[in-house]
């Protein structure tokens, strides 16, 4: 679709304030109607809206196949450790009061918010390129996300 | 009778929608053929008990459970937050349904169930036959190697190597 | 720190492998995501061994997930019930470590090998949260957690088959997992609770309604699905056939095992058994299922000619053993199906762990590949047999106590027609555990193999194929503790929900 002028110069000026958005949504999630999961799918969406219009492989080199599999991971790595910290800090898994003499609740939802949203960010990127790239070609890269689309079911279980 | 039309009908709107749809995605997987449609009829059956859910958790005239000033009547925030993880669950088994499509179309080059199940069928009988083949085949040489065990003749093949 | 540790426990039974999967997929090197799955699968028995001895001292473990109060808050709840299934899936979960180096590395790529284990160990969370979990809701997210990791490794089989089978099962399990979420709902509805303890003490009070009736429906038949009983079974052959070896020892080793566990988790803690078994007549109808699948699948086993395919039908037959143990709904009765949930899951992960060795050295599975593989493989061969005498009931061994147990308990109920359809069905097994048993010892290895390369499986899968067979054995044995500790939770599971 890189021929369609109108596309392009549209994309090129949605792209930001949609990431923009996305960190928006993020941020205020702990108060307000948002959070990690409706975050990570906007700031794909962006990702999504850029390998649509420029191509999968441009999209690939911006933001590259190794850093989704790292970004899914850590992110439910951020989760579980939030949980394991209150545990070390001698609470129970999870009790974000531990966290903070005052607000530890606010701080341990950004924390795991940030977690969530990581994860789902690059699963649903991971996803996309999975399908957007098969057919065309066939690397070994493209396989391994297949297993890797469920992995991010396991960050829901708040 | 009257009543059932004024009241009952219109009061459980949500629900008759939900059994609607519930039905018509269940029909959708279990009558279609083509795979993608299945997956279809499974997403369409997953939505009909979200809105099961957000219905049980609504009060007539309720705003969304967000602390605002004043006391407005709210939802039940507990079932919309299930249903939030359960949507996550669906979308999961939507994406990784779609990669098994994906790769079968590739492996069968279709995504109708009934050519799949043939091209399977067709490779499992011949199988099935070649396995039979080798099971009688084999019972055969027992036979065999009984007569010639009768003989005297020592059963070469017997041996372990 | 130590009693901070123990109290942790229930948490950290879950965590360490749910955190072990992304740091498998972190590592991204086979060798690591093993190791990783070794450890993280160890120190979950190794948790899991100390839960059950806690839950019988203590009688139950309670765990408030972020120090929220039970009714409110999730709660873990540990009860000798769940401790056994929670052993039973651990330390087959173990055992599959050891076992899975070798086998996996024949069956799938190298790249791909880190994710095998990452999804193991969700599978494993999945599995052990269900178990650990006491909150309705929560074990429906563990469920699917559980499943949707499954979908996965069966459609990493080596045959092309893997992804139709993993497809089917993919349909039918969330089928069964949205009906059982329905009936979440319903009783939710009804209750407006989910916390276990907290939705058996008030549903007695709306007992009567629609709702609740229908709940109870959901969650029965959303369950059987996902455990594969008869009407709801089509999925497992396959899914057991084409899968990877290990992952097959695994899943059939466990998965339909937990959503037995779930079912009258469900059954007996949550509805009650005056409910489900004296209002509702769902004793005879778990019977009549069960009595089906103790024929059918012992029938349609016999004519397999795939020796995977063959134990998955057996599967299919020893899930309507146990389920018409819990469905008398009697104390010997549900001791009796839960002897036989821990038996048969040994049993068979022994079993498909052989057939495993097997196929790693023949490289097929049909019956006939494995011809004269008795001198070739002596110890694995003889593995299957003590594992196939197990499963026909042969005393010495596991198998031959829970089918006593399981006898004598339907005798007490005066239930003999479905004593008679399970002797049958045993009589069934000793055919088609012979077939194989005589392809391994009576026939002739075949002269053209080009896969003469006599000798053993490697070390791993044989310590964990008999470690299996040992503890088999054991229990055939000896089974005064198991018989006692399975006691104790049918007393509770039938005089708690009442």
């Amino acid at each position: 679709m890189r021929e369609h002028t109108v596309l392009r110069i549209v994309s090129q000026f949605v792209i930001a304030p949609i990431l923009l958005y996305a960190f928006y949504v993020q941020f205020h999630g702990e108060y307000s109607p948002g959070g990690g999961f409706q975050a990570g799918v906007i700031l794909a969406t962006a990702i999504i809206l850029y390998g649509l219009i420029f191509g999968v492989e441009a999209a690939r080199v911006a933001v590259p196949p190794t850093l989704l599999r790292i970004g899914a991971s850590l992110g439910l790595l951020i989760y579980g450790g939030t949980g394991v910290a209150t545990i070390l800090l001698g609470g129970n898994f999870l009790d974000y009061d531990r966290l903070a003499a005052h607000g530890g609740q606010y701080y341990g939802l950004i924390v795991i918010e940030l977690g969530v949203g990581i994860t789902v960010a690059s699963v649903m990127i991971a996803i996309f390129y999975v399908f957007a790239g098969r057919g065309r070609q066939n690397n070994p890269d493209e396989d391994e996300d297949h297993g890797q689309a469920d992995d991010y079911d396991a960050d829901d279980i708040t | 009778m009257t009543q059932f039309l004024t009241e009952t009908l219109p009061g459980l709107f949500n629900y008759w929608i939900v059994i609607g749809l519930m039905m018509i995605g269940f029909y959708t997987v279990i009558a279609h053929d083509n795979l993608v449609k299945k997956l279809i009829g499974l997403s369409v059956f997953q939505s009909a008990v979200f809105i099961l859910y957000i219905s049980m958790g609504s009060i007539h005239g309720s705003t969304a459970p967000i602390i605002i000033d004043g006391n407005p009547v709210y939802a039940h925030p507990l079932p919309q937050v299930l249903i939030l993880t359960a949507i996550v669950v669906g979308v999961s088994t939507t994406a990784l349904g779609l990669a098994l499509i994906v790769r079968i179309n590739e492996a069968y080059g279709s995504i109708e169930e009934d050519d799949v199940l043939a091209a399977d069928l067709a490779t499992s009988e011949g199988e099935e036959a070649r396995e039979e083949a080798r099971s009688e085949q084999a019972e055969a040489e027992e036979a065999h190697a009984a007569d010639d065990a009768d003989d005297g003749t020592e059963p070469t093949e017997r041996r372990p190597g | 720190m130590i009693t901070a540790f123990f109290n942790q426990m229930p948490v950290l039974v879950v965590v360490v492998p749910l955190l072990a999967a992304p740091l498998c997929v972190l590592a991204h090197r086979a060798f690591a995501a093993w190791l990783l799955y070794v450890l993280a699968s160890w120190s979950a028995f190794g948790m899991a061994f100390l839960l059950f001895v806690q839950a019988k001292i203590a009688g139950q473990v309670s765990y408030a997930v972020g120090d929220w109060a039970p009714p409110f808050g999730i709660e873990l709840v540990i009860d000798t019930y769940s401790a056994l299934v929670l052993l039973l899936v651990t330390g087959v979960a173990a055992l599959t470590g050891i076992y899975a180096r070798k086998s996996i590395a024949s069956e799938i790529t190298i790249e791909r090998e880190y994710l095998v284990f990452a999804l193991m160990l969700l599978c494993l969370a999945g599995l052990i949260g269900i178990t650990v979990t006491g909150d309705a809701f929560n074990l429906f997210v563990f469920l699917e957690i559980s499943s949707l990791s499954s979908y996965a490794l069966i459609a990493m089989g080596p045959k092309r088959r893997a992804l139709l089978s993993s497809f089917q099962y993919l349909i039918m399990g969330t089928v069964g997992g949205t009906f059982l979420l329905i009936g979440i709902g319903l009783i939710f509805m009804m209750t407006g609770t989910l916390n276990m303890a907290d939705l058996a003490e008030r549903l007695p009070g709306v007992y009567d309604t629609r709702t609740v009736q229908a709940g109870l429906a959901f969650v029965v038949v959303g369950l059987s699905l996902k455990a594969a009983l008869m009407p709801a079974h089509i999925w497992l052959p396959n899914a057991y056939t084409y899968a990877p070896s290990t992952v097959s020892a695994f899943i059939a080793a466990t998965a339909t095992k937990v959503a037995v566990y779930a079912l009258f988790r469900f059954v007996f803690t949550i509805f009650g058994v005056g409910y489900a078994f004296g209002s509702l007549p769902l004793g005879t109808l778990l019977l009549t299922l069960a009595a089906i699948s103790m024929i059918a699948g012992s029938l349609a086993s016999i004519f397999q000619t795939d020796v995977k395919r063959l134990l998955a039908w057996s599967s299919v037959a020893q899930m309507g053993y146990i389920v018409a143990g819990f469905a008398l709904a009697s104390t010997a009765g549900v001791s009796a199906g839960l002897v036989h949930l821990l038996n048969h899951g040994i049993i068979k992960g022994a079993l498909f762990m052989a057939v495993g060795a097997m196929i790693w050295r023949v490289r097929a599975s049909s019956i006939n590949d494995l011809a004269g593989l008795g001198r070739a493989m002596p110890l694995t061969s003889a593995a299957f047999v003590v594992g196939g005498l197990s499963l026909i009931g042969v005393p010495a061994t596991a198998g031959f106590i829970s089918k006593w147990a399981l006898l004598s308990a339907l005798f007490e109920a005066g239930r003999y027609g479905v004593m008679a359809v399970l002797l049958v069905a045993s009589l069934l097994s000793i055919i088609y555990v012979g077939r194989v048993i005589e392809a391994l010892y009576f026939r002739p290895l075949p002269d053209d193999v080009s896969h003469h390369q006599h000798g053993e499986a490697p070390l791993g899968m044989q310590v964990a194929t008999w470690a299996l067979i040992a503890i088999n054995i054991a229990i055939g044995v000896h089974a005064t503790p198991e018989l006692e500790a399975t006691g104790r939770a049918a007393a509770l599971l039938v005089g708690g929900g009442t």
